[in-house]
This record gives C-alpha cells, sequence and structure tokens, in this order.
C-alpha cells in the first residue's frame, strides 16, 4: 500500500492556540505562533473556530495529542474559550506572567518576543518528558505512525 | 444520515473507512459513507489532522481512528 506523504500533520502534532487580542502582549501571544508554526515547532490553529463552536475546530482541540494555549494576559480570553468548549487545557501560559507589562504599543519587542516563544517551547518538552516518563501516553503522528 | 471520512489516503484513513464501514453494516442503519480526500475540501471542515470522522455535518473524530462501538454510539440513536 502506497503512504500518502501529505497525510499527516507537516509541522507535527503540537496545537497552538494563541489569544490575539489588541495589544502588546495578545499580539506577542499570536506572533509566536506564528513563528513556531514557521519553525516547525508545532501548528498554529484557529481559536476562533473553537470560540464559535464549530464542531471541527472543537473536536479537533479535544483529540489532538499535545497542545499549549498562549494568553496575553491574565483576562485569560484563550483559556475561556477552551474551558467553555470543554477542552482539557494541556499546557497553558500567559505572557504577562513573563514579566511583560501590557500596553498598547503594536511594535512588539524582539527581545519579548524570544522570551514568548521559548516559554512555549519550554511548556511544551516539559509535558513531553512527562510522557516519557510514563505519565500519559503519546499518540503520535495519527495518520502515518 | 451521513458520515464522511476525510482522508488523503493511508492505512489509518482507509482502517477508519473500514471501521465506519462495518459499524453501519452490524449496526443496521440506512447511512451514506462519503470519503473526502482532496485537501481542499478536507480543510472546509476546520479539522487539523486527519483521519476524521463527520456525521451528519457534525465532526466526532480527528486523528484517530474510532472503534466501532464509538461509530455506533454515533448513528444508533
Amino acid at each position: 500500500m502506497v503512504m500518502v506523504q501529505d497525510c499527516c500533520t507537516p509541522d507535527g502534532n503540537v496545537m497552538i492556540l494563541a489569544c490575539s487580542g489588541g495589544s502588546n502582549v495578545g499580539q506577542l501571544a499570536n506572533q509566536a505562533a506564528v513563528e513556531l508554526t514557521r519553525e516547525g515547532f508545532g501548528k498554529m490553529f484557529c481559536l476562533g473556530g473553537i470560540g464559535g463552536h464549530l464542531s471541527g475546530f472543537v473536536q479537533s482541540a479535544r483529540d489532538v495529542a499535545q497542545l499549549v494555549a498562549v494568553d496575553g494576559c491574565d483576562v485569560g480570553c484563550a483559556r475561556a474559550i477552551l474551558r467553555h468548549s470543554e477542552v482539557p487545557l494541556q499546557n497553558y501560559l500567559v505572557v504577562t506572567d513573563l514579566g511583560i507589562e501590557k500596553n498598547k504599543d503594536f511594535n512588539l519587542k524582539q527581545d519579548d518576543l524570544k522570551r514568548v516563544k521559548e516559554a512555549v517551547r519550554d511548556a511544551v518538552v516539559k509535558e513531553t518528558t512527562k510522557t516519557q516518563q510514563g505519565q500519559n501516553p503519546i499518540q503520535g503522528c495519527s495518520c502515518c505512525g | 444520515m451521513e458520515i464522511k471520512v476525510l482522508g488523503p489516503g493511508c492505512p489509518k484513513c482507509e482502517q477508519t473507512e473500514k471501521h465506519v464501514r462495518e459499524a453501519i453494516q452490524e449496526a443496521g442503519v440506512d447511512v451514506t459513507v462519503t470519503k473526502v480526500k482532496d485537501v481542499m475540501d478536507i480543510a472546509k471542515h476546520g479539522v487539523f489532522m486527519t483521519p476524521a470522522v463527520v456525521v451528519d455535518g457534525e465532526v466526532k473524530a480527528v486523528g484517530k481512528v474510532p472503534s466501532k462501538d464509538e461509530i455506533k454510539s454515533w448513528i444508533q440513536k
């Protein structure tokens, strides 16, 4: 049987859900998700679709092996959306918890962006380490594995 | 009732379709099964990965092969 190369999610199974709120920290969360997707760490997915209760998006978030949600601030919109849709909050971080102050300056600082990206990577690595210690099974690539 | 199996074609996508067809036969329910292979059509369902199963427009499973019992629970009312 011939394997279809594009069957699996090409950028891995880490779903990245980011706030894209109207502040520097909301946009840092969003831009971090964009760049981590480009770098192949994971794949940015549609928080809006989950918020809109579109079944494809909701079920995808419920069924994915690894998910990381990033909120800009402790208003916690992404967290609220996921809780409302009964999506388990596997890995979660808030940009302002990293010591980045919230403001309305959309000229994002590269140092801040780097810190957010590192925090996202660290959050998922910790969960992966727990998995390797046998605490939770990794599903792996579901199409080609 | 309509079930769509989303997947461009791989062992697990084909296993999913097989489970769906067997579950329907065992349940004795009148269901139309459609295999959606085109990636643009798959994307319209908003799924993160494949295989995926859609029952009457509602996505029930994504990125895994559902069991026959699970499928029957979706189609038997």
